[in-house]
């Protein structure tokens, strides 16, 4: 059965990216904690609209752990504590106690500037994608879907790096900023098959450069990026894309 | 006056209609499609793909979404798989039968030469998603695996573990953004269209709020392709993503595009039951359970008493005091009959006092024999991440045992309800996907044409898709062929002026009402509104209290809402309250077109019209129709236009599960 708990709760304000930004604190009484970390937030913004006050501004969407929109930074870990790994959306109350001060700030990273509060600009990620996360192929051309055999382990290994959704979480959390876990994902699934193959040596190219371009960090192996990665990427990822970009620079 | 509307269906029998179609269409020359812009509203499975495809032909696409990246639409959260009629299983699969069982999941309201065009497109679908890298799961020897889905007796689903909607839209994304690196495609993230613009009698364009500055911003186009959704936020409560609306579809109907078959809303019957007022959304358990896992509630009504007070817990119950109502009313499908059909099963079992939590309004989800039969680890591994989902959410883990009777082992079960899913219902489309409103197009979940009554699961998929990628890039080229012509259309025409100003003036309406309730505290109420008036179960006199209640609740929200902030900059409330604004006009759409349809069909129940055995009792006399309906104004009641249905190629008879 739920239970209910009373806490405090310190929010992250910041009207655009060239405001210095505060902490605002709010008293949160009887929440039920089989209630969801972004349901308390609307409890919060309800709360703050019925007192005349503009609400809390933080993204999210699907709350179903898959859009990758949730972005929230609370007491120090992307995402929240979870043992598995799991999204904002994906946290519930149940995780904290009664009498917490819970700390709720926005990913930091030069590379994702404040919107508002705790709505950040993203679109770094895109601008990597458009470098060359993808197959180039013509709409209605392709042959069969069995033509090429693809191995099981193969297909379950690509699936794996498949899953990031780019939230942004392993930014967030790296010293340097670096995006190597996001862009290793994606690098690794297509070069994993042989659909991604033929442009493998061109995409990890222009991928890094796009990267590097846009102003994230190197990796220096903390692994702080897998530790919160809500869908459990792995920096052997990194280690494939480090071999890639070998592979390719050995080709020019 | 009631209008004819002209579907544009090909002539020849239904088999041959698109390749037809296609073969006499108009086309544009390559030169032609470097001076025609199109502008795509929304990156989900439909928009994406729809703009990736026309970018790569050769036209100037501009492509707007509400989220921060084109990734993020909510297709991505579709968990099951998508059907194509491959017959990789060698079970006797065929177009006809992809088609057969759609147009009869449909309870035979969708349009035949439509459900066949899709039949026949799935298969480039799979193909043209294994080409751009989508992980589908595979057999050990190297070839597609399957599953099967409700309301079908093969397997040809297809699937990336529980996380085909992600996979499939970072395909579409994939190839979007291989044109916005080509520039063919211009993208706008965090824009909302929020009308659209139509000169001379023709969508030109559209006006869009710059959601993070505010601003309102005018794009011309040779026409407009909305692939925006669906409605189903209307009932607060749903599985769509918070940031669903229907805005952008409503503005259209408003503008004079007709809007079809409203009252056909998906309850899926597999969701996390609701458990508390706080609530803001409610998750999804992917249909896919249902090929592993049985449904059930206690035979005795003593044993659900004791489980809704908490004293008793489901793995107490030993088989023989477990009802699996599935089964035992349909042999023939089992747990995998329809969703509109588990759902009403559901709420029929609840209704007669046999629920399972604290409310009453849940029903067992057992994986026991499952587990026992293949062991955890296969089941882990089809499953896991919806099962790790669930425990997130109730603190159960359905992999648990939890008791041992007479040697078999008992796990922990799931506990689902039915909940608004996804809508059959949309804007009116001719067979080229066109509105009728020349110039705009409507694709994806935001159209009405394949899904008639009901939707069969991994179906939302496959349609997105086919129109984004198949059909709309041909079809939409027999309307742009003769528009190379025209000069481009400046937005400084007063048909901008005038649109523009429009908004304006309603976000200024909106601030200005300065009353003391949030958006969030009316959505709530529309939504228990519609939940208990216009949801499972139907009546003309509910229906009518619902249309009263909602015009009551509107007049609250025109008199006493309160929006903080202004219009200049990011304000996420004004958003929401012009969301809410529109999800009135919607829900009122839906009850009207519930209390027109005097029948049962697929998701729309009218419990005056049901079988002795609590089966839909459809009307094919007076009920074989699309309703289309006419927007008249504010608080008056639509217009209803009907386009009638023609079977050819199949027998229209009464949906059976049975046998």
């Amino acid at each position: 059965m739920a239970k209910n708990i009373s806490f405090t709760i310190k929010f992250w304000r910041q009207n655009g990216p060239k405001d210095q930004g505060h902490f605002d604190q709010h008293e949160m009484h009887d929440i039920p904690d089989d209630t969801s970390f972004l349901e308390m937030l609307d409890i919060l913004n309800e709360e703050l609209i019925n007192e005349g006050k503009e609400p809390f501004v933080f993204d999210h969407d699907c709350r179903e752990g898959i859009c990758g929109m949730c972005s929230l930074y609370i007491n120090g870990t992307p995402h929240g504590k979870t043992e598995r790994g799991a999204t904002t959306c994906q946290l519930y109350m149940r995780r904290f106690n009664d009498g917490d001060v819970i700390t709720v700030e926005p990913w930091r990273s030069a590379a994702f500037p404040v919107i508002k509060d705790c709505m950040v600009d993203r679109n770094a990620f895109d601008k990597i994608i458009q470098a060359g996360g993808y197959t180039t192929i013509r709409t209605g051309q392709a042959q069969d879907a069995n033509a090429i055999l693809i191995p099981k382990e193969d297909a379950d290994e690509a699936m794996d790096c498949a899953s990031c959704i780019g939230c942004g979480a392993c930014v967030a959390a790296c010293k340097n900023g670096s995006a190597m876990l996001f862009v290793s994902s994606k690098v690794s699934q297509l070069a994993l098959l042989p659909q991604g193959r033929v442009e493998a040596a061109r995409r990890v190219k222009n991928m890094i450069a796009k990267m590097d371009e846009l102003g994230f960090g190197n990796c220096t192996n903390t692994r702080a990026c897998e530790a919160v990665c809500p869908k459990n990427e792995t920096i052997a990822n990194i280690a494939r894309l480090n071999r890639e970009m070998i592979k390719a620079k050995l080709a020019d | 006056m009631a209008k004819v509307l002209d579907s544009k269906i090909p002539a020849g029998p239904v088999p041959e209609k698109w390749k037809e179609y296609k073969a006499h269409q108009r086309l544009v020359n390559p030169k032609n499609k470097l001076k025609l812009d199109v502008i795509v509203v929304g990156t989900g499975l439909a928009g994406a793909s729809a703009a990736a495809s026309l970018g790569e032909m050769g036209f100037n696409v501009i492509n707007l979404c509400i989220q921060d990246s084109p990734r993020r639409a909510h297709s991505i959260a579709a968990q099951g798989g998508i059907n194509a009629a491959k017959c990789y299983q060698n079970d006797g699969d065929s177009v006809y039968r992809l088609f057969y069982d759609t147009v009869k999941g449909g309870d035979y309201r969708a349009r035949e030469a439509n459900v066949y065009r899709l039949a026949e497109v799935s298969n480039n679908i799979i193909d043209q998603c294994v080409a751009q890298g989508v992980p589908f799961a595979r057999e050990y020897g190297g070839m597609l695996a399957n599953r099967s889905f409700g309301g079908a007796q093969v397997s040809r689903t297809f699937y990336a573990k529980g996380q085909t909607g992600q996979q499939l839209l970072l395909g579409a994304y994939s190839s979007l953004s291989c044109q916005v690196n080509a520039g063919k495609v211009k993208l706008y993230t965090r824009y909302e269209m929020e009308d659209v613009v139509i000169v001379d009698g023709r969508a030109r364009g559209i006006i869009a709020k710059n959601l993070c500055t505010g601003k309102l911003e005018r794009f011309s186009a040779n026409a407009v392709v909305i692939a925006t959704g669906g409605y189903g936020n209307t009932y607060f409560l749903s599985t769509n993503a918070m940031g669903c609306n229907c805005t952008a579809a409503i503005q259209c109907y408003r503008k004079g595009a007709f809007f079809a078959n409203p009252s056909y809303v998906q309850i899926h019957p597999t969701c996390i039951p609701v458990h508390g007022d706080k609530q803001s959304k409610l998750t999804l358990m992917s249909e896919s359970l249902r090929n592993d896992g049985r449904i059930w509630v206690p035979k005795k009504i003593e044993d659900a008493k004791a489980l809704q007070a908490g004293t008793k817990q489901g793995w107490e119950i030993p088989e023989e005091d477990r009802d699996y109502y599935l089964e035992r009313r349909y042999p023939a499908f089992g747990n995998l009959v329809p969703r509109d059909v588990a759902s009403r099963a559901a709420k029929e079992r609840c209704d007669k006092g046999f629920g399972v939590n604290n409310t009453g309004l849940a029903v067992f989800l057992d994986f026991s024999e499952s587990i026992n039969r293949l062991g955890i680890d296969v089941i882990m591994q089809r499953y896991g991440n919806l099962f790790e989902m669930y425990e997130e959410i109730t603190d159960v883990f359905p992999g648990d045992v939890a008791n041992e009777i007479n040697g078999v082992k008992y796990y922990k079960p799931m506990m689902i309800y039915p909940a608004i899913h996804y809508t059959m219902g949309g804007i009116w489309v001719d067979y080229e996907l066109q509105t009728t409103i020349p110039g705009l197009f409507a694709i994806g979940e935001c159209n009405f044409s394949d899904h008639g009554a009901n939707r069969l699961g991994a179906s939302a998929l496959m349609q997105g898709l086919a129109d984004g990628y198949f059909v709309l890039p041909y079809t939409i080229q027999n309307y742009l062929a003769d528009q190379a012509v025209w000069p481009k259309v400046s937005t400084d025409l007063p048909e901008f002026a005038a649109a523009e100003k429009a908004v304006d003036a309603e976000m200024d309406r909106l601030l200005n009402i300065k009353g003391k309730r949030s958006v969030d505290s009316i959505h709530k109420e529309l939504g228990h509104i519609m939940w208990e008036y216009v949801g499972m179960g139907r009546t003309a006199e509910g229906l009518k209290t619902g249309l009263k209640k909602m015009h009551e609740l509107e007049k609250e929200f025109d008199e006493n809402l309160f929006v903080p902030g202004t219009k200049e900059g990011l304000n996420i409330e004004l958003d929401k309250a012009i969301h809410l604004r529109d999800f009135f006009t919607m829900g009122q759409l839906v009850a009207f077109d519930a209390l027109s349809r005097n029948e049962s069909c697929g998701g729309h129940f009218r419990e005056e019209y049901q079988t002795e055995e609590g089966e839909a009792k459809r009307d094919d006399k007076n009920y074989f129709y699309v309703g289309c309906w006419e927007y008249k104004g504010k608080g008056v009641e639509p217009e209803l236009s009907k386009e009638p249905l023609e079977y050819e190629a199949i027998k229209v008879q009464t949906r059976n599960y049975k046998n």
